[in-house]
């Protein structure tokens, strides 16, 4: 006597359909709330963007469309993001081989180390900037120009130099986490043919470690631009100016910049009505600089990867 | 300090099977070696004697202490933090482990494969070039010569002389591991340790590094680790037998193999437990 079990004739399962639509939603918002900030300032500002407009220096009373311009802002904000990667990836970078290369783990200073760089995560942006202005502006300037005889004080104030290496300070733990991580993937196995060729730690690393680590880095490095390039707050004492008749001429001016020109254009103007397709304008302005910066490295980290995979 | 009983007779046996062929001097010698991972012990009171031009094998069960033991030879534990190291081992009468020895100079001379076929993702000529480069050798003409012969000392220039310039990471299993082979002996070590380097290969390949060590014992001496008796068996000349840090037996493979003196090493050579 044979018997065949029917199957149970399927039920609807409501725990993976109330969560799978959880999470359906919650992307969706999140993508909605991107499409809207992105649609509202394209809609809004497209119509004060033109030529003349990003490559005109304003004039002082630039809220009015006539005398209005960005080309300082962009400058400005461009070289302060350049000039921190310069500062920020080596320092980090060097930092993250300390960490995962050289000290040992679990000694007290690795661990002070890496309870630092966390902490250098959590502090808020505007710490930062008075920082600078302590650390970078009164205490290095200020004795650089009394060591360099400067009576008139070339270092002593508000630069971009320094704008850009407290945005550097900020920036380091995101550039020394993401390095740490990329060494930390590279399998052991190579170090250890490295070093039974009788290459020095030094030779592994440069030659064997760091080719590999490279994209890892480079992720870092857009990370820290992401963040940087918007942030005003650290940017506020250290070296960004209301206005300037000219471009910058040296690291040691004082520039305009895009973040901060929004929050002016939003609080400073006499006649907001007249201003406001100037501020979405700027806006726009401001996110396609954040984007190409991005987008710029986004594209030679994606040039190592292939160059690396063609030998990978 | 008394000298351990084991290690004389197995001296006096591997003098015996050499006789008639040229005397090989002991090229490596452990004395009285132990070694710690922090507060556990790992090897205990080695003494063994390797000589020179032939293939020593080391084999015992998972934990042993047999790689551990290998990787002492050129130094690799220095590595690890928790390592302390009690003894010696003298390679042509130097103690490596004294204070004023160079590592860099010692792994030089000291080559390694390792288990896990590990070549750099650089191209096939990189990969062997790498340890001359280090060395300072810039030369095109000394570099191609010296990758050319080393690709046919360890077998593999017939079948990758097409594509010198391609990843070494597009070979196979085998074919990897004859590359950290032609790696490991471009820079002429005089010693080469081979840590399980067939464990992760299909027969075929297993057999090609098998002829392989038989082809390189003429110009070098070699040590290897291994699971596989058989392999010991084909490939030593004298064998090694550990079992947890210990050396039970040391002596010519023929005999470890047919004859043990010990249970430990009857039982484990014979298949009853490991």
């Amino acid at each position: 006597m044979s018997q065949v079990r029917h199957f149970r004739a399927r039920r609807f399962d409501f725990a993976s359909f109330f969560f799978s639509s959880l999470a359906g939603l919650s992307t969706l918002l999140i993508l909605g709330i991107l499409a809207w900030i992105l649609i509202n300032i394209l809609m809004n500002g497209a119509g004060g963007l033109s030529w003349h407009f990003v490559s005109t220096i304003p004039k002082k009373d630039f809220f009015v469309l006539a005398n209005t311009g960005v080309l300082p802002m962009i400058v400005g904000t461009t070289i302060r993001v350049l000039v921190m990667t310069i500062f920020v990836i080596p320092v980090g970078v060097i930092t993250a081989i300390y960490l995962t290369e050289y000290a040992p783990n679990n000694s007290p200073l690795t661990r002070v180390i890496r309870a630092a760089v966390n902490n250098l995560a959590g502090v808020p942006s505007i710490v930062f900037g008075l920082f600078g202005l302590g650390f970078f502006i009164n205490f290095i300037g200020k004795n650089l120009d009394a060591l360099l005889h400067n009576p008139s004080g070339v270092w002593g104030q508000p630069a971009i130099i320094w704008a850009s290496l407290t945005l550097a300070v900020m920036t380091l733990p995101v550039v020394i986490v993401t390095t740490e991580e990329s060494l930390k993937a590279i399998p052991q196995g190579l170090r250890e043919a490295s070093l039974a060729l009788g290459a020095t730690k030094l030779e592994t690393i440069v030659k064997v470690v760091l080719p590999q680590a490279l994209p890892g880095i480079m992720t870092g490095g857009i990370l820290a631009v992401s963040r940087a390039s918007g942030e005003v707050a650290p940017i506020l004492f250290t070296g960004v100016t209301y206005y300037m008749a000219s471009l910058p001429h040296s690291l040691t001016d004082q520039f305009m910049d895009l973040g901060n020109h929004v929050y002016v254009l939003c609080t400073q103007s006499p006649n907001i009505e007249e201003t406001r397709p100037i501020l979405y304008a700027t806006v726009l302005v401001l996110l396609m600089v954040t984007f190409a910066l991005n987008f710029v490295a986004i594209i030679v980290r994606a040039r190592v990867r292939k160059k690396l995979r063609a030998l990978g | 300090m008394a000298e351990p009983i084991l290690q004389k007779i197995a001296v006096a046996e591997t003098h015996a099977v050499t006789a008639g062929s040229p005397p090989t001097s002991p090229l490596i010698e452990i004395r009285n070696l132990s070694l710690h991972y922090g507060s556990s012990r790992a090897l205990k009171d080695i003494n063994l004697l390797i000589r020179e031009r032939v293939v020593t094998s080391f084999i015992g069960p998972s934990g042993c202490g047999k790689s551990t033991l290998l990787r002492c030879l050129n130094r690799m534990n220095d590595l690890i933090d928790t390592v302390r190291i009690e003894g010696s081992v003298s390679v042509g009468g130097h103690n490596i482990y004294a204070p004023d020895i160079d590592v860099i100079e010692l792994r030089k001379r000291i080559g390694m494969v390792f288990q896990k076929s590990n070549p750099f993702p650089k191209s096939i000529y990189d990969n062997v070039a790498y340890g001359l480069r280090l060395q300072g050798v810039r030369r095109r003409s000394e570099l191609d010569a010296s990758v050319e012969k080393s690709l046919r000392r360890a077998a593999l220039w017939d079948e990758v002389k097409e594509r010198l310039q391609t990843s070494g990471l597009g070979l196979s299993g085998g074919q990897q591991q004859r590359l950290c082979i032609a790696r490991a002996i471009a820079i002429q070590p005089e010693i080469i340790l081979m840590d399980e380097p067939a464990s992760a290969l299909d027969p075929i390949a297993t057999s090609r590094i098998e002829d392989l060590i038989l082809e390189l014992k003429k110009e070098f001496t070699i040590v290897i680790v291994t699971h596989n008796m058989q392999q010991a068996a084909r490939v030593s000349d004298d064998t090694a037998f550990f079992y947890i840090g210990e050396l039970v037996e040391f002596g010519p493979t023929s005999r470890i193999f047919t004859s043990p003196s010990q249970k430990r090493t009857e039982d484990y050579v014979t298949g009853r437990f490991g």
